[in-house]
């Protein structure tokens, strides 16, 4: 019976040349008609046009690694201003020769997030890790033991300064507007009115004057000589303002959540906690991942608004060094290297957010 | 009761913050720190702002160090806050900062309205015009139907109106709203002048891809002492901080620099003994250490030196000491006796 059927059926006819290949995609996708063709050429001519000129200007034409003055001699991109003034772009006025350690908390903060994406370290002991981890990052920022000299909140500046400002707006951020988010839901009539007093409050004006508020007006009302440190109150504007912003996005998944989740859980026994944080909660947070995500991402850029109260964040650095007569002109280049680190830090964000959103899904 | 309630906010934010400091006399609070807290400028190159190891320099910043070696014999005693420019005088109202060194014209609003005591000035500045020489102009007067770069909403605006409405001239503004792209847009050839500070003047025509195709122009249409500033309250402290500049002026007039006080302390002559305190006194008047005007010179050094490290001729802005010369050259700078 194993007898083999001879193989009697002859090759199949290969489709023809002009069907299949690139050619056959070129011909399908691009010049399957006159108009599309045509369009095909006026984009081919158009990317021509702006592409040669911008590698040409980015890439063949650039320098490095040169001198200022170098600079002045050609007409390509100067991306020398980077490299040049590095220092002071990422670490500001960390002390040079102590930089090192904002360095390293840089790197130990990334160590953690990273870690942190995993979600088989998401136990208890991920809570002790990031605590023994802000405290060393706190220690190094900070100094003032183990031989390490103090430096002060008003000289950490720079990328440290973004990613503290962005990292604790986030943290303490999030919970705020969960909490806010069930107070406007609540039947007490008192907490509800806070909540939504504050959240309008905060909503109906912008970042920007808020953080005035925190500069300009907030010392006013001190007592005389009393002081608070300026990074802190910059802190506390942004968390204040993003968690009114979290608390909608999560209000509407507490609303999406059906009345019928709501009254299983109450006829279980379960109490207001309880139903919280085991039935609602989970399902709630787990279907606003994407808008908080984007509330996050647009808080971590906003972070840059802090310039106008002058704290010295990594943009303001960069426009410092541009204000320098040396490297005034070379705006472009350095706009566009902050552009790629923004972009760098919101897209892991966001595909980070995609990932998670995927593994959560449960088909519910 | 609303009031009560306020203080007790206030005072829990307080707890629950680091970095207070609870103030008498300004000069009290100085000594107790260990530090003076002065308020600059910080994007204005020449005069306060961070170099790209993010050190001060300028001239703002050195006489804020001046200050901190008269009153504590170290100039490095100084913390800078950099501050926008409607920051500048609340930070110094609300005692954030003890000292104003941000290039703030003296006006009379501003020390009696705003409660602060400006003190000798460290920089005589105006504003300007920048021309292209293919232009052809020698004077100001000439520039009718021009067309003006200038930013938008400061006093130069006014001032640019107000000088082309009394010469019967007549005038196109282009505004625009930031000082780089407005350089770029002069030396684009979109405007015929641009209009700024003189010291700012100097540096646009610095990065100008050719400097020496502009000039500018003589005239000088307003006027922009820039000071030092304090608050009110503390005489005493005003008047270290008045003497600091005016010892750096001194300084230049007696010829002591920083290089050669040394070995003016050996001196016969009996005014710069008084100066540099090897005849007591000076310092005791001011309740400072009798090494005062010394410790300026020798760690900051004179007004001239000063000024030609950060904003002179042979730095990028390349200005000339104009109206900052010494009286006795031609400029407005004169120090009082010094006994």
């Amino acid at each position: 019976m194993s007898e083999k059927i001879a193989d009697t059926t002859a090759e199949p006819m290969k489709p023809p040349v002009r069907n299949v290949g690139v050619y056959g995609w070129l011909r399908e996708n691009l010049f399957n008609n006159w108009f599309n063709s045509l369009l095909t050429l006026l984009i081919l001519y158009g990317l021509w046009q702006t592409c040669v000129p911008l590698i040409r200007w980015a890439f063949i034409d650039s320098l490095w690694f040169s001198s200022a003055e170098a600079c002045r001699d050609i007409d390509g991109a100067c991306w020398s201003i980077i490299p040049n003034n590095v220092s002071f772009i990422f670490f500001g006025f960390f002390p040079d020769g102590q930089q090192w350690r904002p360095l390293l908390a840089m790197l130990l903060l990334f160590a953690l997030v990273f870690y942190s994406k995993d979600r088989k370290h998401w136990k208890r002991s991920l809570g002790v890790y990031w605590l023994l981890g802000l405290i060393v990052m706190g220690t190094l920022m900070h100094g003032g033991v183990f031989g390490l000299p103090v430096v002060e909140t008003d000289q950490w500046s720079g990328f440290p300064l973004t990613l503290m400002l962005a990292l604790f707006g986030m943290v303490f951020a999030y919970p705020l507007g969960v909490l806010l988010a069930l107070g406007r839901q609540s039947r007490m009539a008192g907490i509800k009115t806070l909540c939504v007093v504050y959240i309008e409050l905060i909503r109906g004006v912008p970042l920007i004057s808020l953080l005035f508020m925190s500069s300009v007006m907030f010392p006013l009302f001190l007592p005389e000589g009393l002081s608070i440190d300026k990074v802190l109150r910059a802190q506390v504007a942004i968390i204040l303002f993003t968690a009114a912003y979290i608390a909608e996005v999560v209000r509407g998944g507490l609303q999406a959540i059906p009345k019928g989740q709501y009254e299983a859980a109450d006829s279980l026994g379960l109490g207001y906690g309880k139903t919280m944080r085991l039935i609602i909660l989970p399902q709630a947070l787990k279907i606003v991942i994407p808008p908080s995500v984007g509330v996050l991402i647009s808080a971590f850029k906003d972070t840059s608004l802090v310039v106008i109260i002058a704290l010295y964040d990594v943009l303001t650095t960069t426009k410092v060094t541009l204000s320098n007569p040396d490297w005034m002109g070379y705006s472009r280049e350095a706009y566009l290297f902050l552009a790629l680190l923004y972009f760098v830090c919101c897209y892991a964000m966001s595909s980070y957010s995609r990932k998670l959103e995927k593994e959560l899904h449960t088909g519910h | 009761m609303r009031f009560t309630k306020m203080m007790a906010l206030v005072a829990a934010i307080t707890l629950l913050s680091s970095g207070l400091a609870f103030a008498g006399k300004d000069l009290d609070t100085v000594r107790k720190k260990g530090f003076i807290q002065a308020g600059v400028n910080g994007a204005v190159f020449g005069f306060g702002m961070p170099d790209a190891k993010g050190v001060w320099k300028g001239l703002d910043v050195d006489t804020a160090r001046a200050i901190a070696a008269a009153i504590f014999g170290d100039a490095s005693k100084v913390k800078f806050t950099p501050l926008t420019a409607q920051q500048r005088f609340t930070a110094l109202q609300s005692g954030e900062i003890d000292l104003l060194t941000r290039n703030a014209t003296r006006t009379l609003s501003r020390e009696t309205q705003l409660g602060l005591n400006f003190v000798t000035v460290n920089y005589y500045d105006g504003q300007g015009f920048l021309v292209s020489k293919k232009l052809g102009v020698k004077s100001a007067k000439e520039l009718d139907g021009a067309t003006v770069c200038v930013l938008p909403g400061t006093t130069t605006e006014q001032n640019a109106a107000d000088y082309f409405r009394s010469n019967n001239m007549k005038w196109k503004p282009v505004v625009i709203e930031n000082t780089t792209e407005l350089a770029k847009t002069f030396f684009a050839g979109r405007c015929d002048v641009l209009t700024s500070d003189a010291s700012q003047l100097a540096g646009t025509r610095a990065v100008a891809p050719n400097p020496k195709e502009y000039a500018i122009l003589p005239e000088i249409i307003s006027k922009e002492p820039l000071a030092p500033a304090v608050r009110h309250g503390d005489d005493q402290f005003m008047d270290i901080v008045d003497f600091s500049v005016l010892a750096m002026i001194n300084a230049e007039e007696l010829g002591i620099t920083s290089q050669n006080v040394d070995s003016m302390l050996k001196s016969k002559d009996p005014v710069i003994q008084r100066f540099l305190g090897v005849t007591a006194g000076n310092g005791k008047a001011l309740g400072l250490d009798e090494k005062w005007a010394y410790n300026i010179i020798k760690q900051v050094g004179n007004y001239g030196e000063v000024f030609e490290r950060n904003v002179g001729v042979n730095t990028t802005l390349g200005i000339e000491r104009g109206l900052n010369a010494l009286w006795t050259d031609g400029g407005l700078m004169y120090s009082p006796p010094f006994k």
